[in-house]
């Protein structure tokens, strides 16, 4: 019964089907926890002891660098998946994401740069993580400007694939060589293995804002997904019947 | 019998990319003059101050090098993309990442090697030190085949594109940042008289994992594009 669901999944018609249902859900999940996390980081969250409220701007910047790198990921994983088994719906997915995490990446850059303002003193520094982000900003352009200049959609999806492939290789590299290059970046206040140096009162928002830019993203990809569905089979029976009973 | 004419057909594919590029010899010349060029303009725009000169001289090379390999890039397969070549290629019995990789050495040997060669004179433009030279040199060495591996991946996505060259600009860039980051780093360590070592192995493990990978990426690739 678990492989049929998959079986239907992956087919368009029922995957349009199956999506549009699940949209609203994740839609609204994603609203509470965003309320939740927005009340507790902004309102119940003490103030830091060094950087007083603007340190509040973590909820939104870190959740969305988080985002850029996992979208990439997602979009890597989904391309390859769609190169080996030439599953048309790991295609639609990983084309799908390469907007979203473009802009999840300019929210990163965006708010980094805020925040930098009164901590650095200005808009801009040549922080390793900043620039790594901007890289990483380039290589969503990279994405989205390929799939743009080729006509033929499944083509145009395979190219996407080995360059998300080529970058996801990349991404690592690029990573250590631009810390090792120049840092400034207050160091990981959350991974760190043996204790967190983040309090508990700051962590908790975090990872609720962290949770619903992650259903923001499934429910932002899903709804994309459909309309390129749409889009792709146009021709199908499915479609027309759908287009024309509404 | 096999092997025997795979190692024919590696070493004809050069041959005659060779052949071709003493016939066309301004296409040779041209990223070579821009690589001089560029190097030259900064001096003129940021004044001749040989401290100033001395501390950005090595990303300036570095740069222009990066930029003379992507003006170059754009011709490894347009030719033989135009005129059904490259179906060929893909047609043979061989494996089209062999093919691809003597098609990138012969691009390396056109326009990498002029370029290599002439840097040392740029690097006397610019006032480095013998020591920073040197290592100029050897990173150059290291580094533009990788330049040329990485880029085919790039052209080989872009090969029936109208207006690919810009788009490879987007694509191919970003993925040679860590590579200008060791080598000109190298070189200024090299010119503050420090050990280099850990730079070079470094640029050299770039330049396998770049040998390596990106034949059969670009293999891919260029299936992708002629599908």
């Amino acid at each position: 019964m678990f492989n049929n669901f998959f079986h239907k999944l992956a087919s368009p018609k029922h995957f349009y089907r199956i999506a549009g249902a699940l949209i609203p859900w994740l839609a609204g999940a994603c609203l509470l926890l965003a309320l939740a996390g927005l009340y507790y980081g902004l309102i119940v969250a003490p103030p830091d002891y060094q950087q007083g409220d603007s340190y509040r701007i973590i909820y939104i910047h870190v959740p969305a660098a988080w985002m850029s790198l996992f979208i990439y990921m997602v979009m890597a994983a989904a391309g390859a998946i769609g190169l080996v088994w030439r599953m048309k719906l790991a295609e639609v997915i990983a084309i799908s994401s390469a907007p979203i995490g473009a802009s999840f990446t300019f929210v990163a850059l965006v708010t980094g740069s805020i925040w930098g303002k009164p901590m650095w003193g200005t808009w801009w520094v040549w922080d390793a993580r900043l620039t790594s982000e901007l890289i990483l900003l380039f290589l969503y352009l990279g994405v989205i400007a390929l799939h743009g200049a080729i006509d033929d959609r499944r083509t145009a999806a395979r190219a996407v694939a080995i360059l998300a492939l080529v970058g996801v290789i990349n991404i690592p590299i690029i990573h250590y060589s631009v810390e090792w290059w120049n840092t400034l970046h207050q160091g990981p206040t959350v991974t760190k293995f043996d204790k967190p140096s983040i309090h508990i009162s700051m962590l908790i928002p975090l990872l609720l804002m962290a949770l619903s830019f992650k259903l923001y993203y499934a429910c932002v990809v899903l709804m994309r997904a459909r309309c390129e569905v749409l889009e792709r089979e146009r021709s199908a029976g499915w479609v027309r019947e759908l287009v024309e009973t509404k | 019998m096999n092997r025997h004419s795979l190692t024919r057909a590696f070493s004809l594919l050069i041959r005659r990319d060779l052949i071709l590029a003493m016939r066309h010899r301004a296409e040779m010349v041209n990223p070579l003059l821009f690589f001089i060029l560029v190097t030259s303009l900064f001096p003129l725009g940021i004044g001749a101050n040989p401290n100033l000169l001395q501390a950005v001289g090595p990303g300036v090379i570095w740069v222009a090098a990066l930029l003379a390999a992507l003006l170059s890039l754009d011709g490894v397969f347009r030719s033989d993309f135009e005129d059904g070549t490259l179906e060929q290629y893909l047609l043979s019995s061989h494996p089209v990442s062999l093919l691809v990789l003597a098609k990138v050495l012969a691009h390396w040997l056109i326009t990498g090697l002029p370029l290599l060669l002439i840097s040392p004179l740029l690097g006397v433009f610019l006032g480095l030190p013998p020591a920073g030279i040197r290592i100029l040199f050897i990173t150059l060495l290291l580094g533009t085949p990788v330049l040329s591996l990485i880029g085919a991946v790039g052209v080989a996505l872009t090969v029936g594109l109208r207006k690919g060259g810009m788009i490879l600009s987007l694509l191919v860039l970003p993925l040679y940042i860590p590579l200008l980051i060791f080598a000109s780093s190298a070189v200024d360590t090299a010119a503050a008289g420090l050990s280099v070592t850990a730079h070079l192995s470094l640029i050299a493990a770039l330049l396998v994992l770049a040998l390596s990978l990106s034949p059969f990426a670009t293999a891919a690739a260029l299936r992708i594009s002629l599908s």
